[in-house]
């Protein structure tokens, strides 16, 4: 199934969604990566509202206001701020790799969507610079606040019904067996 | 040779490196995805396919992830080797930070205090090999933190399978390194001989023996796909670099990069420098 969402997200729009579906986005998006999400989950105040929001786990490569290149950051470095991040409100988090530790934490929630790791260039045709809260983090670790036009597609991999790409595509390793 | 000469093919191929693909990548993507049976996984592979054509004619970096500056320098024996070299790359590599540009990723590893122009102790990173000749090649290979942080050392028990240890390992770890991955093994030599092996073969790809083969099989067979997503094409290549170790051990490294294997060489000589 298809989706395009426009934020903020509602909780029937998450509700929606199932892993596998593909997902175009359109709004306010904020990076987090590291730095942030340790100050999200050190309990301080942080100067945008997440609810029904959208985290973008990404640490852009800006230039005069323009975006240049803004492919996805590696999840599971931020993946034990899940909890956190879903309790401030956000409903839909975009990133590669996947959080499969803590999908849980999405569980009637929360959706985790994939986006292909590397397609900076592709990314940034669909994303504008709105502002940069918390510029002393720097470049790649400050808040961007972005604004996104259609931007997709992505793919659905953690629902918040508990289906879970990643764990599909890894049964194989788990069951420990050579054919 | 000239300092200037050095400076202007350092920034030279760190653009071409972080702007494009070298075309035996680009066809091994391709024919990944004309095989591709999971629907997903296709389109995975087609967007990272977009993704460069459209990096390559805005001339922007294809991936924000512009990486740590790793070269590998081939220096002729017969070449008397300038003492500005070190700088006059680090000084390439501060002007492509700026020109490019790329994304300052250099931190401090304890304070993570941004140098600020991905040059400081340590970086830029030079390898270097000694070949016949009197020019010098300047290879450029951006490493990003996505691969590498999956990229791996075991010291195993020598009577483990280090083939199949490598391969349950990395695609364990291929989603978090953007696969579909280039594999880069080393296999025996001791506890930092095994890297740099392994460092050396991603660097010496493509080829491809009837062990490499057999490995990259079985690393696709496990079916963890692009992006960990699922599919068939987990790794588009395997190089495997041995050397003799103790009898008592069986060092395996496995150094991982992303299906963006960025590299862009040139060459200097005394009298200017051309890209290759």
């Amino acid at each position: 199934m298809e989706h395009r969402l426009k934020t903020p997200i509602g909780e029937k729009e998450v509700s929606a969604l199932r892993a596998g579906d593909l997902v175009w986005i359109s709004g306010k998006v904020y990076t987090a990566r590291d730095r942030v999400h340790a100050l999200l989950a050190s309990g301080e105040d942080i100067p945008v509202d997440l609810a029904g929001a959208v985290i973008y786990h990404c640490g852009p490569l800006i230039r005069d206001e323009t975006i240049l290149s803004a492919g996805p950051t590696t999840s599971g470095r931020v993946s034990r701020y899940t909890k956190d991040v879903v309790g401030r409100g956000v409903r839909l988090i975009v990133g590669k790799g996947g959080i499969s530790e803590e999908a849980e934490a999405l569980r009637g929630r929360a959706a985790y969507l994939a986006y292909p790791g590397g397609c900076g260039a592709l990314a940034a045709r669909h994303l504008l610079v709105k502002r940069l809260h918390l510029p002393e983090l720097g470049m790649a670790e400050g808040l961007w606040e972005l604004e996104a036009e259609g931007w997709g597609p992505m793919i659905v991999a953690i629902d918040p019904h508990g289906g879970d790409l990643y764990r599909e595509a890894s049964r194989c390793l788990m069951m420990d067996t050579k054919p | 040779m000239r300092r200037e000469d050095v400076v202007e093919a350092t920034v030279a191929v760190l653009a071409k490196a972080e702007t494009s693909l070298p075309p035996w990548v680009m066809e091994r993507i391709e024919e990944a995805a004309e095989r591709e049976t999971n629907p997903i996984a296709r389109s995975q592979l087609e967007a990272m396919l977009e993704n460069v054509r459209i990096a390559s004619s805005e001339g922007v970096p294809l991936c924000q992830d512009t990486g740590l500056p790793v070269f590998c320098l081939e220096i002729g024996w017969d070449l008397s080797i300038p003492p500005f070299l070190e700088e006059a790359i680090a000084e390439g590599v501060r002007r492509a930070t700026e020109e490019v540009p790329l994304r300052p990723n250099a931190v401090d590893p304890l304070t993570r205090k941004n140098s600020g122009d991905n040059t400081g102790p340590g970086m830029p990173d030079l390898i270097v090999d000694l070949v016949p000749g009197k020019s010098l090649r300047i290879t450029a290979f951006p490493k990003g933190a996505g691969s590498e942080n999956a990229s791996f050392l075991a010291m195993l028990n020598p009577a483990d399978d280090p083939l199949d240890f490598v391969a349950r390992e990395v695609a364990k770890r291929s989603g978090r390194a953007c696969a579909p991955v280039f594999v880069g093994v080393g296999i025996g030599g001791t506890f930092d001989l095994a890297p740099r092996l392994a460092k050396r073969a991603l660097f010496r790809m493509p080829g491809t023996s009837d062990l490499e083969t057999a490995l990259l099989s079985e690393i696709n067979r496990i079916g963890t796909g692009p992006m960990g997503l699922g599919g068939d094409s987990t790794a588009l290549g395997v190089r495997i670099e041995t050397a003799l170790c103790h009898t008592a051990s069986l060092p395996v490294a496995v150094n991982l990069q992303c299906w963006a294997n960025r590299s862009a060489s040139a060459t200097v000589r005394d009298d200017g420098w051309s890209i290759d």
